[in-house]
């Protein structure tokens, strides 16, 4: 009796596994059977041309270079930030330190609040300040989004360089300002680790880049221009009753699923160095 | 003397530097606040004509004629949000007892990365597989058995993709957890003759309750604020729904999909805000405690 239960529910088990396996498998699949047909050289390298939106020529380069930019100035203004305090709570402060936990703790819940808050937050910004829909609204909501992400990450290698090394440093007479570059070198594959998850993030999210960045159809040239961006061209496309358009949104997504891709396969490659680097 | 001012120059570098980045992570602390503080006064303008509770129990959504009833939004996010924890958790707790207690490292090899990929997958594109494959295979295959027509888009496909958005974020906690018990605890137990499924269960269940709880309520947090891919799905219909195959409209949708007309009509933009200011208020307070809980459990069995 003990041991059928116990068999039932290995049984059990193994089968959710495989359901949940599966189901990356089927969205894979789903995603690929529809997207490639759709794919061309076109939609990577043409801006929607005339008539676009009624299944006319034209590719997704205006939404690509839009995410591009959107997610490199969010990393930067987002790097801006975390790096300093990632570098305040484990250089300056103690080891055991309640402001420090305190500063982990609200990073944990930001990193919980969903991207349509940030994105109308930002929105409320913008009006404050007067802003218009562009690409640096755009990059302010999402690197609010990306920055608990980054420090976080960051936080959690930087927690793990040994103490000796900065009481060395420190010994030899360096201020603690001075350790900063040594504890950066440490965790460098850390860093990039965190960049490359949070680009992953950055750049597959709609809702925080809906009200802030707007849409249009070209590659913008200033912060102050309007920007599309891959996901909402998968959003707006999709609702289009025209199939040429739709299709055109499956290759967005297409395109979209083999950028997360490769950045979360980026991602633990680095993390895997780290593992090496460490004693 | 050249040194001597080299080395004040070095110490005041290093003061600058500190204060500096003492402001940014306080800036860091404070966000929450703000963002809490600046929704807030967005939303006073309709908590001045309406009280709280009318808006949050009236049914009836007409902007246009200052109507703004949230109960039917209210109700599709707790539908999407309690089928997806219902399909999420079983799936979620056999699969991580089974990676840390039974599985071959060598499967834990190949299954950790494929649900870090099924992690970072964007919102949008779970919605475009909802659309391609959840809501026909509703449609047709199980709706069919149950009513006589749904098109589909429910809250029941907003559920099912939700329950795969969230199984990443719970397996991830759960298998730390299950990490933090105590093999002695384990051994213990298997010497006294238990099988492995009841050290499991009278054992390694019984300690890590409070960490499945916490894991649950920040799944919770994720699901109710789960925007575009709910939104592609649930047919966004502002009425309550009555079964899982009718149509939902929950609130991150509401919001997402409203913002556009939403400067035009009087008290319009204020409602959304107090939307978002509600989903944030209830977000972070789940994730404060569940957060404190875990790193309790955290801190208890670090040693």
């Amino acid at each position: 009796m003990r041991k059928l239960e116990e068999k039932i529910f290995k049984t059990l088990m193994r089968i959710a596994t495989l359901v949940i396996l599966g189901s990356l498998l089927l969205i894979f699949i789903a995603i690929i059977k529809r997207g490639l047909p759709a794919m061309s050289w076109d939609m990577l390298t043409k801006i929607p041309g005339g008539g676009f939106y009624i299944g006319k020529e034209g590719g997704l380069l205006n939404a690509i270079a839009g995410s591009v930019f959107l997610v490199i100035g969010a990393t930067i203004l987002g790097l801006a930030i975390s790096i300093p305090v990632v570098v305040y709570i484990n250089v300056y402060l103690p080891r055991k330190s309640l402001f420090a936990d305190i500063t982990r703790l609200s990073a944990d819940i930001l990193f919980g609040i969903p991207s349509i808050v940030y994105g109308a937050f930002a929105f409320t910004l913008m009006i404050y300040f007067g802003l218009k829909t562009s690409l640096l609204a755009g990059i302010i909501a999402v690197s609010l989004l990306i920055t608990p992400i980054l420090i976080r990450s960051m936080d959690e290698v930087a927690r793990l360089v040994p103490k000796d090394l900065k009481d060395a440093a420190l010994s030899l007479g360096a201020t603690r300002y001075e350790i900063i570059k040594v504890v950066l070198k440490q965790i460098s594959p850390g860093i990039t680790t965190a960049i490359l998850l949070s680009i992953g993030r950055a750049i597959g999210d709609a809702a925080s880049v809906l009200f802030t960045a707007g849409y249009t159809d070209s590659v913008p040239t200033s912060l102050s221009q309007p920007a599309a961006t891959l996901p909402l061209a998968i959003f707006f496309q999709l609702s289009s009753p025209i199939q040429e358009v739709q299709d055109r949104a499956y290759a967005a997504a297409l395109i979209l699923t083999a950028i997360v891709l490769v950045l979360s396969l980026l991602a633990r490659y680095y993390s895997r160095k780290l593992s090496k680097n460490k004693v | 003397m050249a040194l001597r001012n080299n080395s004040a120059f070095r110490i005041i570098k290093d003061k600058v530097a500190r204060n500096l980045m003492l402001a940014l992570t306080l800036f860091s602390l404070a966000l929450a606040l703000i963002i809490g503080v600046g929704l807030y006064m967005k939303s006073t303008p309709i908590l001045e004509q309406h009280s709280l509770w009318s808006l949050l129990s009236g049914d009836v959504w007409r902007p246009f004629k200052g109507q703004f009833g949230f109960l039917p939004f209210i109700m599709g996010t707790l539908w999407v949000t309690g089928i997806s924890i219902l399909i999420a958790l079983p799936l979620c707790l056999l699969t991580s007892i089974y990676l840390s207690e039974y599985a071959h490292p060598y499967v834990k090899k190949v299954v950790f990365p494929m649900i870090d990929i099924l992690a970072g997958i964007p919102p949008v594109v779970y919605g475009v597989w909802g659309i391609l494959v959840v809501v026909p295979f509703i449609s047709d295959k199980i709706a069919p058995h149950f009513v006589e027509y749904s098109s589909g888009y429910s809250v029941l496909a907003g559920g099912i993709i939700l329950a795969i958005m969230i199984i990443p974020l719970i397996i991830s906690i759960l298998i730390e957890i299950f990490a933090s018990i105590p093999k002695e605890l384990r051994d213990a137990s298997l010497s006294l003759g238990a099988t492995n499924w009841q050290t499991i269960k009278f054992v390694l269940l019984r300690k890590s309750l409070p960490g499945i709880v916490a894991a649950i309520v920040l799944a919770i947090s994720r699901a109710f604020g789960e925007t575009i891919a709910v939104l592609m799905v649930c047919g966004n219909i502002p009425a309550s729904p009555h079964s899982i195959f009718d149509s939902g409209y929950p609130l991150p949708a509401l919001i997402a999909n409203n913002y556009g007309e939403m400067l035009s009509i009087p008290l319009y933009d204020s409602a959304l805000m107090l939307a978002a200011f509600i989903l944030f208020a209830i977000i972070f307070l789940f994730n404060l405690i569940s957060r404190i809980v875990l790193t309790r459990i955290e801190k208890k069995f670090a040693l």
